[in-house]
């Protein structure tokens, strides 16, 4: 019944959907406020309708019912609790019904958060959003119902594959469509201002924050699936320029671009189009993205071609969406007017610069990512993999890097690059100490490496030393400088800390690549083995039951100089319904690197192949990650993205003043 | 199947192909004793396909047949081989599929020219834009255009006005 309850609540949403687009968009043509009005109870209706579909799948999935054929297919009676919520979203179906309940929930956000949004532009952003939501709520019924019944239930479920058996794996797929989905805003803002067609400050103060929710929850989501791939795989990757993991990267590359145009759209009223056009492309390029994930046609462009429903409708979406807006765009955007003018070498310059190698970064990693499926479709099959994004994708990002300092320091209209250069004496400085030492400990092994590694010093020096600049650090005396920090905008701490953790994420990704050790041997109980400095000895293996697993856990017992200090345990699942095994690595986490151990199989009696890693400074790379997103969410609590809110901040700090 | 991607993953579930999920690549047991020898053999393996795998090199796949060419290019490497010989090699009997970084040519123009001819032209672009407005005029011409209210803004500013 609660199935029944869910599969008629989709089928509402859609209706609800068709609604909510067609009726404010008739209204507006109309200038009939009330018709228009009819989005926001509409995006309601719609949220708590999707809500309920999506909460009648999971009762589904909680209570182990096989009937339905989408949770015969993913889980099982056996899976712990966790897993079998998470079970809803780790599979297409379920995932799709996710996809659009986070396209509601935004849809609401807007309706609710945007009070103060000039009445048309919100109608026309709540009517486009609505269309994106009807086309995929078509897509669901039509081809991905994961509300199916089986006539004849069977005992029990297949099971989930048990890598998705992991808790950051669980929770990556909301992440990533919190952020693929969140870029949805940015693009029915655009279609807006291109229907209306206009484009100011207060359009650009409106989509900043909504793109910057969506980048965090991108950047997250793509950080929690890089550290599980590093400690479940077993042999400490950590990305691996695959196409499915590009096309997550891809609209975050654009999305950060974007946040940074915005900012130009909203201070200077510059880049308007470009924005404009921006915004198209970062939701297209999710949609994309989600046509190459669940097409299927990355395996081979010939299984897509056997098969190719779920494709081609996802295809239709992506065409019509991006087609359409650009054909808006290509009609609109000769009537925006563009304004706001500056110098090559000025804060404007340097963010056009960002957004020219970000973009063309981007373009790299899809010519890369679509160029095999053209070939093949072809008929000739070639690969291209890690080492041909390393060889395109790092040399392009490298004047970026050394270019992100600057930016902050540099004025609006026309900047002054030998101050900015002056400014940044110290951290240069800082950074050519690091690339010294890096070089004399290292022993010369790469000429290279010291010299990135220095970039990323040099850019979190950077960071660091704008903010000290602009509080007038030892310029001034301490109770003023004090005053300067506390009274600064939350927004330059959150750049300060959004290219900090660039900076710490390429000294992690640097030296973890270049000076990670390896050491690959046959292990027998009572065997010492030495790596980086760590004495490791087996002792032995010993079985382990879990809820719905067995698992083989070695026993490794680390020493150095002499002292113990941990008990690693890293073992081999068999999962007893996919009959899969999985590995489960034994990490520990040293100040200056992770000692990395993951068990294979056995040899002969006792003996097993045992694989050793010490990846240094690796945990930099997510750390990096986590501080961007944390540099995100300050600048979100700016007072500036908060419309209405700057006038009463000021009034509130004169109050506290006055007492 | 070790370098498999997270959402990989997630798609490989969706489709029902799942394959035997090990953890071993190189096996004890393949390494060779010259280290200098070894540290080339894997230079060449991280460069090649695994062909029955999605995106992995040989270097990380525990599939058969990678194992089998891991043990091909040391045997190659071994009989004095340089490491392009192996790869021609192993290009000559697998096809160009198995180059991870495929050969500079008319099919691969798009791949190794793209990304420098985006950056010139969009390069180009803005030299150009900026050109074309010399730096002189940047105070001059910055006061923004003004645009007419529409009139539910006209409506909003009246009854702000008639309010006092």
């Amino acid at each position: 019944m609660i199935v029944e309850i869910g599969h008629f609540a989709l089928i509402l949403a859609a209706i609800v959907a068709m609604v909510q687009f067609a009726v404010p968009l008739w209204g507006s043509y109309k200038s009939d406020p009330i018709l228009m009005h009819v989005a926001i109870p509409a995006a309601q209706t719609h949220l708590m309708l999707l809500a309920i579909s999506f909460f009648s799948l999971m009762w589904a999935f909680v209570t182990s019912d096989f009937s339905v054929m989408n949770v015969f297919a993913n889980s099982h009676s056996a899976k712990p609790l966790f897993f079998k919520i998470s079970g809803v979203w780790a599979n297409h179906e379920g995932s799709m019904l996710l996809w659009v309940l986070i396209l509601a929930l935004y849809g609401v956000m807007v309706a609710s958060f945007g009070r103060n949004l000039p009445p048309s532009l919100k109608t026309h952003v709540l009517s486009v959003q609505a269309l994106i939501s009807v086309a995929f709520l078509l897509f669901i019924i039509f081809t991905s119902n994961p509300f199916e019944r089986i006539p004849n239930p069977p005992m029990d479920g297949k099971g989930l594959n048990p890598i998705l058996q992991d808790f950051a794996l669980s929770i990556h797929p909301p992440f990533l469509y919190l952020g693929y989905v969140g870029f949805s805003i940015a693009f029915s803002f655009a279609v807006a201002a291109l229907i209306e067609g206009r484009v100011d400050a207060a359009w650009a103060r409106w989509v900043r924050p909504w793109t910057l929710v969506a980048w965090i929850c991108l950047t997250i989501g793509i950080m929690l699936g890089s550290w599980w791939a590093y400690y479940e795989l077993g042999w400490g990757g950590w990305w691996f320029w695959d196409p499915v993991e590009n096309a997550s990267f891809m609209p975050w590359l654009a999305g950060t671009a974007l946040l940074h145009s915005a900012l130009v759209v909203e201070k200077r009223g510059a880049l308007k189009l470009w924005t404009i056009l921006l915004s198209i492309l970062t939701f297209s390029l999710s949609l994309m993205g989600a046509f190459l994930v669940r097409s299927g046609v990355l395996s081979s462009v010939h299984a897509f071609a056997v098969d190719p429903e779920r494709g081609i409708f996802i295809l239709g979406i992506l065409t019509f969406f991006t087609g359409g807006a650009l054909s808006l765009f290509a009609w609109r955007a000769p009537d925006l007017k563009q304004g706001g003018i500056f110098a090559p070498i000025s804060r404007e310059g340097a963010l056009v610069f960002n957004n020219l190698i970000l973009v063309i970064a981007c373009g790299t990693v899809l010519i890369g990512t679509l160029w095999p499926l053209v070939t093949e479709a072809f008929g000739l099959k070639i690969s291209v993999g890690a080492p041909y994004f390393e060889l395109t994708f790092a040399p392009l990002m490298l004047p970026l890097l050394l270019a992100i300092p600057f930016g902050p320091l540099l004025a609006w209209k026309r900047g002054d690059l030998r101050g900015a250069a002056h400014r940044l004496y110290a951290a240069a400085g800082i950074a050519l100490l690091v690339v010294v030492i890096t070089y004399s400990v290292t022993s010369g092994e790469s000429m290279i490496a010291p010299l990135v590694i220095g970039i990323g010093v040099y850019i979190v020096a950077g960071a660091a030393s704008e903010i000290l600049w602009r509080a007038k650090a030892f310029r001034a005396d301490w109770s003023e400088v004090r005053r300067r920090l506390f009274n600064m905008p939350r927004a330059s701490y959150g750049s300060m800390l959004g290219h900090m953790g660039i900076g710490l994420f390429v000294i992690g990704s640097v030296a973890t690549s270049v000076w990670n050790t390896e050491k690959i041997v046959a292990m027998s109980p009572g065997d010492t083995q030495t790596i980086a400095g760590y004495d490791v000895r087996f002792d032995g293996v010993k079985n382990i039951q879990g809820p719905n697993f067995i698992e083989k856990v070695g026993s490794f017992n680390v020493m150095k100089n002499g002292e113990q200090i941990t008990t690693l345990h890293p073992g081999k699942r068999a999962y007893m319904v996919q009959k899969m095994p999985t590995t489960e690595t034994g990490i520990y986490n040293a100040w200056d690197g992770d000692l990395y151990l993951a068990v294979g199989d056995e040899l002969q009696k006792g003996a097993y192949t045992v694989r050793f890693y010490f990846n240094p400074f690796i945990r930099l790379i997510w750390l990096g990650c986590l501080i961007m997103a944390l540099g995100g969410l300050v600048s979100l609590t700016d007072r500036r993205l908060r419309i209405g809110a700057p006038k009463r901040a000021k009034k509130t700090r004169s109050a506290v003043a006055a007492e | 199947m070790k370098k498999i991607s997270l959402r990989a993953v997630l798609m490989l579930a969706a489709l029902l192909l799942t394959p035997a999920f090990q953890v071993m690549a190189v096996e004890p047991d393949e390494i060779l004793s010259d280290p200098k020898l070894e540290a080339r053999a894997r230079e060449v393996s991280v460069n090649l396909r695994c062909l029955v795998c999605q995106n992995q090199s040989i270097d990380d796949s525990n599939a058969e047949l990678a194992k089998d060419l891991r043990v091909l290019v040391r045997e190659r490497l071994t009989k004095g081989d340089t490491n392009e010989q192996v790869v021609s090699y192993i290009v000559d009997r697998f096809g160009e599929y198995v180059l991870l970084k495929p050969r500079i040519g008319l099919h691969t123009m798009i791949l190794w020219f793209g990304p420098l001819a985006l950056l010139l032209l969009a390069g180009g672009y803005f030299y150009m834009s900026f050109r074309s407005r010399p730096a002189a005029s940047v105070s001059a011409a910055s006061s923004p255009k003004l645009e007419a209210l529409s009139s539910e803004e006209q409506a909003a500013l009246d009854k702000l006005m008639n309010k006092d």
